[in-house]
């Protein structure tokens, strides 16, 4: 009986109703735009941001990777553009034959090394910033053709790598997470330092 | 289906035109002499009821103590086919006659053979290697590569 005195809905409405005539009181004036002073022009149409952020959000959301499919990997890669995987989300879905229109190079497959200066000249014909995915057991390291003679023993023997992604071959899942992972890199880039 | 010819029936027809000529016939193959390889295989080619126009595959064995070459001949009007075979008994300077004069899908398979294996086709037109770079020392098929 005590308790429902004290905590009776009816002084619960007067607390209320006290808060809300407060804040009332409190609110009469219109709380000023930092970009008041503006005009209604400069208003409408600038953004601050900067240099940096802009870059690095246009590089990683318009990668076009340039063909380079050697082997089994490739059809990895070609479900992750496909529409169930759909990497055209990330802005990735136009695949290059032309290096000088591309960005990224995802190398999907087993390099031999009768290939690799087609390889390496496609890399060097590619404009700067340009960057690269090492995609498989093959490309890290050779995989399971390390030892041949005739198998470069992985990409980074004669092109720079950015991320490798592991697996044989690894799944579309992996090789999103590999692009995601280089997104992560390419917005810490700065045109200041030129690196990360 | 085609029908795999016997060994043994076309080796006693060779016999008559080319008395020594065959080493060995069995069922389902016939090897001939290296020598006279050439001459057999046009043979094989060129006459009435056999007329072997299609050569389906060229491929090399090491057998360490020869190497031997199969044919995979097809013959594509009578629906027929047989596998021929040649053997050189040289490691360091293995050779055969090519048969690009007669076929000529026998081009690319002879340069793999000769780069993978190292068998040289005399009379070959382009004889280089196909799959390896020009420089690469060795011939990987090779049984006693690496
Ligand atoms: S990593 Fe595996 S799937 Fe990919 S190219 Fe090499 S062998 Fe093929």
């Amino acid at each position: 009986m005590e308790i429902e005195e004290v905590y009776s809905s009816r002084e619960l409405d007067k607390v209320e109703g006290r808060a809300i005539n407060e804040l009332i009181a409190r609110s009469q004036q219109i709380i000023p735009d930092p970009d008041g002073w503006l005009d209604e022009e400069l208003d409408r149409n600038i953004l601050l941001t900067s240099v940096d952020a802009v870059l690095n959000w246009a590089r990683r959301t318009s990668m076009w990777p340039v063909v380079c499919f050697p082997a089994c990997c490739a059809f990895e890669f070609i479900t992750t553009a496909a529409s169930r995987f759909d990497i055209s989300r990330f802005g990735m879905e136009i695949v290059r034959a032309s290096p000088r229109h591309a960005d990224l190079m995802i190398t999907a497959g087993t390099l031999t090394w009768k290939m690799a200066p087609q390889v390496k000249r496609i890399y060097e014909q590619m404009a700067e910033p340009k960057w690269v995915i090492a995609m498989g057991a093959c490309a890290i390291s050779g995989g399971i053709f390390a030892s041949s003679y005739s198998v470069v023993p992985g990409y980074n023997r004669i092109i720079p790598v950015d991320v490798y992604v592991p697996g044989c071959p690894p799944r579309p899942e992996a090789l999103i997470h590999g692009i995601r992972m280089l997104h992560k890199k390419v917005s810490r880039a700065s045109i200041t330092t030129g690196g990360e | 289906m085609t029908l795999a010819l016997s060994g043994k029936d076309i080796a006693r027809q060779i016999e008559k035109q080319f008395p020594g000529c065959v080493a060995e016939s069995a069922a389902e193959s016939l090897l001939v002499k290296a020598e006279s390889l050439l001459e057999i295989a046009a043979y094989l080619k060129n006459t009435p009821g056999l007329d072997f126009d299609y050569l389906t595959a060229v491929s090399g064995v090491d057998y360490f103590d020869c190497f031997e070459v199969v044919y995979h001949l097809t013959s594509l009007k009578h629906n027929h086919s047989l596998v021929l075979k040649a053997r050189c008994y040289s490691r360091d300077n293995p050779a055969l006659p090519s048969v690009v004069g007669l076929w000529r899908a026998a081009d690319f398979q002879e340069r793999e053979i000769y780069d993978l294996l190292g068998i040289s086709f005399e009379g070959h037109p382009n004889l280089k290697r196909i799959a390896l770079w020009d420089g690469f020392e060795g011939h990987p098929l090779r049984k006693d590569f690496l």
